[in-house]
């Protein structure tokens, strides 16, 4: 009785109050579409981030006298390094086969295997590899490295901070736009609520003037706000979806590079951008009401 | 029923709303508040259902005193206070049933209630051809007949009316009056906010008369005959004689 009664009375208001319910339904459509579209771009834009630091190695160059019995020590020493999460060995042969492909004419020319037997040293974390290489090459030997057998450890450190510095910023910026654009989502959903409540403030005092309790007046406005939120998150789910089929789909077919990014899977954003629409409108409807209750 | 007891009501800006107000109402009385504007008048009807809270003194309404009741209690003691105001104060988006049901919703009032009381109440203030009529479709007697209505429709013990016929022209106050007048002989204690002296006049009802929020007039009647029939009141408030018998 009493759910059918708030249900009927939130649906009057919105008939009886047309123009402000399609203005908040309009704004959660267009937060939600800017979100949809924003959410993945900032996931594509970490994953790329991510990967790109992923690459970030430890080349360590063995001298080409270095027998295996001096290799097989030298990767357990590499092991015991802190903050190294494995170690790929790279045989020369291996490496003139990887490199020879690339460039056959200059390999060809040259006759013979210039390259050394090469250990890839994958940090735990890309932040890291500048500690390893520190550790690799202790300033107590003078410049030597850790083993005689090591002939040098790679030295791309400008380029290793110059790369963890710009994906780094890469994922503040994302997060920070993130946090951003949620938050004005938030204020945007809130003020046009609270503008179609002021319209309606006349007819809260009237109800508290009968004698109707604060959650007898909220209900009908908190449920109201439920099926705008919901209403405006759907429509633009389902925009999201036809450009999706239609626009994106077809071209991650020839485009890789639209295809690769491991963004967020659309169900997932399909319960995001609903779970939002409808928290913020129906929480916004209910807080927003408390300053119009005080009669 | 309503007693006042050196009540002041001081605004923010050291504006005064009511000074050491002593005053007491019986049940079952109908009495007449008058005075200039901002003497008080509306600042007593606002105490009295609990929109403002007094400054200093105590406000007793059927022996309990308001300052013990909670802001969550402030609801329930509302739906026992009918209000009354100039500007009628109905739900816009409602018909005229729809107004007058939504006190009783309020209460949690069953539909079978509901459907039995809100056409009687309409029957009574003459209301039973505008139902489905909304609010911006009646006259503005018709519109206070709604609110009056829409406060009696549960019979509270006590009706605040604030200028009920401020708004509304000499014969169509007379019908308001009329039918206040109606509601107070069911055993309603009533109180009037006014300053339609001719009114006042006519009616001869007990007046307390307030300025500068002080209580500087409290005629007690006995002027009148209490058992005059709503009819006889209705003549007696056309004629053109405003003096009271033996006066």
């Amino acid at each position: 009785m009493r759910v059918g009664f708030f249900l009927r009375e939130a649906l009057r208001a919105m008939r009886r109050n047309a123009a402000p319910s399609f203005a908040a339904l309009a704004t959660v459509l267009v937060t939600m579409l800017v979100l949809g579209v924003f959410i993945p771009i900032v996931q594509a834009t970490k994953g790329a981030a991510n990967s790109v630091r992923g690459r970030v190695l430890v080349d360590v160059y063995m001298r080409t006298t270095a027998t295996s019995a001096d290799e097989t020590r030298v990767q357990k020493e590499l092991l015991a390094v802190p903050h190294v999460r494995s170690v790929e060995f790279v045989s020369k042969q291996t490496a003139y086969e990887q490199q020879s492909k690339q460039d056959p004419q200059a390999y060809q020319l040259l006759g013979t295997n210039p390259l050394p037997d090469t250990f890839h040293v994958v940090p735990d974390n890309p932040a890291n590899v500048l500690s390893i290489r520190a550790a690799l090459t202790p300033p107590s030997s003078g410049g030597g490295t850790i083993d005689p057998a090591i002939q040098s450890v790679s030295n791309h450190k400008d380029d290793t901070r110059k790369i963890l510095e710009v994906t780094n910023l890469v994922t503040i910026t994302a997060a920070a736009l993130t946090v951003l654009l949620t938050l004005a989502s938030v204020l945007l959903i809130a003020n046009t609520i609270r503008l179609s409540l002021y319209a309606r403030r006349r007819e809260v005092e009237v109800m508290k003037l009968v004698g109707a309790t604060d959650w007898f007046i909220r209900w009908p406005f908190v449920i109201e706000g439920t099926i705008v939120g919901a209403a405006g998150a759907l429509m633009a789910i389902a925009v999201l979806g036809v450009t999706k089929v239609a626009l994106l789909d077809p071209l991650a077919n020839n485009w890789t590079l639209i295809a690769a990014p491991r963004t967020i899977a659309f169900t997932a954003l399909v319960v995001v951008l609903l779970g939002a629409g409808v928290m913020v409108s129906a929480l916004g409807s209910g807080l927003s009401l408390r300053r119009f209750l005080r009669v | 029923m309503i007693e006042f007891r050196g009540v002041s009501k001081h605004y923010g800006a050291g504006d005064v709303g009511l000074d050491q107000a002593t005053f007491s109402v019986s049940r079952e009385e109908f009495v007449f508040l008058v005075g200039a504007t901002g003497s008080g008048k509306s600042t007593v009807m606002r105490l009295l259902i609990k929109e403002l809270e007094p400054s200093s003194g105590t406000i007793r309404v059927a022996g309990r005193d308001l300052a013990d009741i909670t802001r969550k209690r402030v609801p329930f003691y509302r739906r026992n206070v009918g209000v009354v105001f100039q500007d009628f104060k109905l739900l816009p988006n409602r018909t005229v049933y729809d107004n007058v049901a939504y006190a009783l919703q309020v209460t949690g009032g069953t539909r079978k209630e509901i459907r039995h009381k809100v056409p009687d109440i309409l029957r009574l203030t003459g209301l039973s051809t505008k139902l489905h009529n909304y609010p911006d479709q009646l006259s503005g007697g018709e519109q206070q007949r709604v609110s009056i209505a829409r406060a009696f429709v549960n019979h509270p013990p006590l009706l605040l009316a604030d200028e009920p016929t401020g708004n509304l022209d000499p014969e169509t106050s007379i019908d308001i009056m009329r039918l206040l007048y109606r509601i107070n002989r069911t055993g309603t204690t009533i109180l009037v906010a006014t300053h339609d002296q001719a009114m006042v006049d006519k009616m001869r009802r007990r007046v307390l008369e307030l300025s500068h929020g002080q209580i500087v007039r409290d005629e007690a009647a006995g002027l009148y005959a209490r058992d005059e029939t709503t009819r006889e009141f209705a003549q007696r408030m056309r004629s053109p004689s405003i003096r009271p018998p033996g006066l």
